[in-house]
């Protein structure tokens, strides 16, 4: 008896390029370089990701990684998640301002509309905001229902515009993942640039039944708590892996044209009294070379597209 | 099921017949770059998921994506300047969707082999026609896009039946004869080759491929850092250098271009290869190459001493 279907030797997507019709197939090497203003060779994007992850996670259809994972309530993961948005978020401000890097920040809706106190402080920065979905616990996910995620993302943009007083263009879903609508949809909420696929290490074009998005390069890779609660290395080793990364694009910049260092941080993960330390090195270090563009994500997307 | 695969014999490592590698070499080096294609929406195994989220499933898609976008030149020109031919684990659906990254490797000579369709398919629950014909397409596959006869097979995303190396060597014959199917990287057993025993009595050796030493296992599973990846790289050399004095050794390094190409991880990389090549007494080259070598000039002795060594004390209980 056969246990798989005939079909599973049959593969209607085998030809050339992409197996879906989202963008089309590149390698870096045979693209344009890219010059930055001033004649800088990387780009740094400090994204920090503002979250709230909900005590009554409902998980669907998963557990959103560095959410709830012990029975109800979960006060030590609830916690320690809240104290990145009381704490470390101000140990953070301090530290761009000292190294006068400029950040970019990703906010859950859902924590703009509790914390008034944190939203007026980032207004009066003029940082650019982007949204990371409604909470955490808010996944956009395949087999997801139509009408239900197009009001997700509707609540999601209509309600952090408003609060933050900024347009808005640029998303990052909830542990950066999607239905196969999300882009359609993000298009359609005046989206012009997101975060989810991890695939490039310069922005490309990315297709929807809406119109064009641009697809930024943040990868997940060095991502702090990708490397600290997920592979579990120190800090210290977050940030040697971010010098090397650095070291390595700076060198391809000579070659290759201008190269983007995306760094996805958490205050709860970095913000530590222990970690933060690593976070100021590397501010240091970047803030203090000469070949770097401290940049948004907006900027530096403008910057791609004016000379790509 | 069975209780041993039965496709080797015991051969305990201690006074083997010494190996000695082209131009007296004690080690032999190759590094076998997985470059695979795997599907955003591929049918469902009963036995395993190709995904932990419902599709489309972006973590894993898109960072392998990434590995053939940028990846893939950047291990490439590391493995240029190294003197380095890739020996190519390849998903051979890529010769279909990315072309330009095979002829990048037919211009360097590097060796193709197979690693299935498609790593987003799996032999678990094939019938061995099926898995025959899967064999069959990508062996066909590689010699239509490079000219070459596929010499080696990596079970895709190292799924197997009880036939795997049998019907892969078989098929090889049925195309080539001799020249196809005759080594497996599936095993994980000796730090030498081995002669593989198969039910068509074909010689055919297992080339040791690590999974120690694999960058995905490293990475994904160990979780480790990119310096300590690099050290270990260096800390299996240094063992298997020495001990290649008394019979040769073969060290592998079977990487992804969508781990060890990433920017905080390719500098510790090239700083083990710089270290390895940088020793006299190495053979750098591809798995056919060593599969060929040990076939024509050992493969025999090894049976002589497998068979001797399991007369001394009696054959596996």
């Amino acid at each position: 008896m056969a246990l798989l279907d005939k079909d599973y030797l049959n593969y209607p997507e085998r030809s050339y390029g992409m197996d879906h019709d989202r963008y089309e197939w590149s390698m870096l090497q045979d693209r344009k370089a890219i010059a930055w203003p001033n004649g800088k060779k990387v780009a740094v994007w400090i994204n920090v990701g503002l979250q709230y992850f909900p005590l009554n996670q409902k998980g669907i259809p998963f557990k959103v990684p560095g959410g709830m994972t012990k029975p109800y309530p979960d006060l030590r993961h609830y916690s320690l998640r809240d104290y990145g948005n009381r704490v470390g978020v101000y140990r953070f401000l301090k530290a761009f301002d000292r190294y006068g890097i400029i950040p970019t920040f990703a906010m859950n809706t859902r924590l703009a509309e509790r914390l008034p106190y944190l939203v007026g402080t980032l207004k009066e920065r003029q940082n650019e905001i982007l949204c990371h979905g409604y909470h955490m616990d808010s996944l956009h996910y395949g087999g997801q229902d139509l009408k239900e995620e197009k009001a997700l993302v509707q609540k999601s943009l209509d309600g952090l515009r408003e609060l933050m007083g900024q347009e808005i263009k640029g998303w990052i879903s909830p542990a950066k993942n999607e239905s196969a609508n999300t882009p359609d949809i993000l298009a359609n909420n005046g989206i012009s640039y997101f975060c989810n696929w991890v695939n490039d290490d310069m922005p490309y074009n990315f297709k929807t039944k809406n119109g064009l998005l641009t697809a930024m390069p943040l990868p997940t890779e060095l991502d702090d708590y990708f490397i600290i609660n997920h592979n579990l290395h120190s800090a210290q080793d977050w940030a040697e892996q971010v010098e090397d990364a650095f070291g390595f694009l700076l060198k391809e910049s000579a070659t290759e044209g201008g190269r983007i260092l995306g760094l996805n941080i958490h205050p709860w993960v970095l913000g530590q009294p222990h970690r933060i330390q690593y976070l100021e090195r590397i501010l240091d270090y970047l803030g203090n070379h000469d070949d770097i563009w401290t940049a948004s994500a907006s900027d530096i997307l403008k910057a791609w597209k004016d000379n790509s | 099921m069975k209780e041993d695969p039965g496709y080797y014999d015991y051969w305990p490592y201690e006074n083997r017949p010494k190996i000695t590698w082209p131009n007296g070499a004690k080690l032999a080096f190759w590094v076998a770059p997985n470059i695979e294609f795997y599907e955003l929406d591929p049918p469902d195994n009963p036995f395993r998921k190709p995904w932990p989220q419902p599709s489309p499933a972006l973590p894993g898609y898109t960072s392998r994506d990434w590995g053939n976008r940028v990846g893939h030149v950047r291990q490439m020109e590391l493995l240029d300047k190294y003197g380095i031919r890739g020996s190519i684990s390849l998903s051979t659906a890529l010769c279909d969707h990315h072309p330009e990254i095979i002829e990048l490797c037919k211009e360097r000579n590097w060796e193709f082999f197979s690693h299935g369709i498609y790593n987003t398919r799996y032999t678990y629950g094939m019938t061995e026609s099926q898995e025959r014909e899967m064999i069959k397409d990508s062996i066909a596959t590689i010699y239509k896009h490079t000219g070459q006869k596929c010499a080696g097979y990596l079970a895709p995303a190292l799924s197997h039946s009880e036939h795997t190396l049998d019907l892969f060597a078989e098929v090889g014959t049925e195309l080539f004869g001799d020249e196809a199917g005759f080594y497996s990287c599936d095993l994980f057993h000796d730090d030498q080759p081995t002669p593989i025993n198969l039910r068509n009595g074909k010689r055919f050796a297992s080339i040791p491929y690590s999974l120690e030493m694999n960058d995905t296992i490293a990475y994904l599973v160990q979780k480790i850092t990119p310096r300590r990846y690099g050290k270990e790289l260096m800390d299996n050399f240094d063992r298997l250098y020495a001990e290649g004095a008394e019979s040769g050794t073969i060290m592998c390094i079977p990487t992804h271009n969508y781990q060890v190409s990433n920017a905080h991880r390719i500098k510790a990389y090239e700083q083990a290869l710089e270290y390895i090549t940088g020793h006299p007494d190495v053979w750098v080259t591809t798995g056919k190459e060593i599969a060929q070598y040990f076939l024509d000039n050992y493969y025999d002795t090894a049976l002589e001493d497998i068979n001797a060594k399991n007369q001394r004390y009696g054959p596996i209980g």
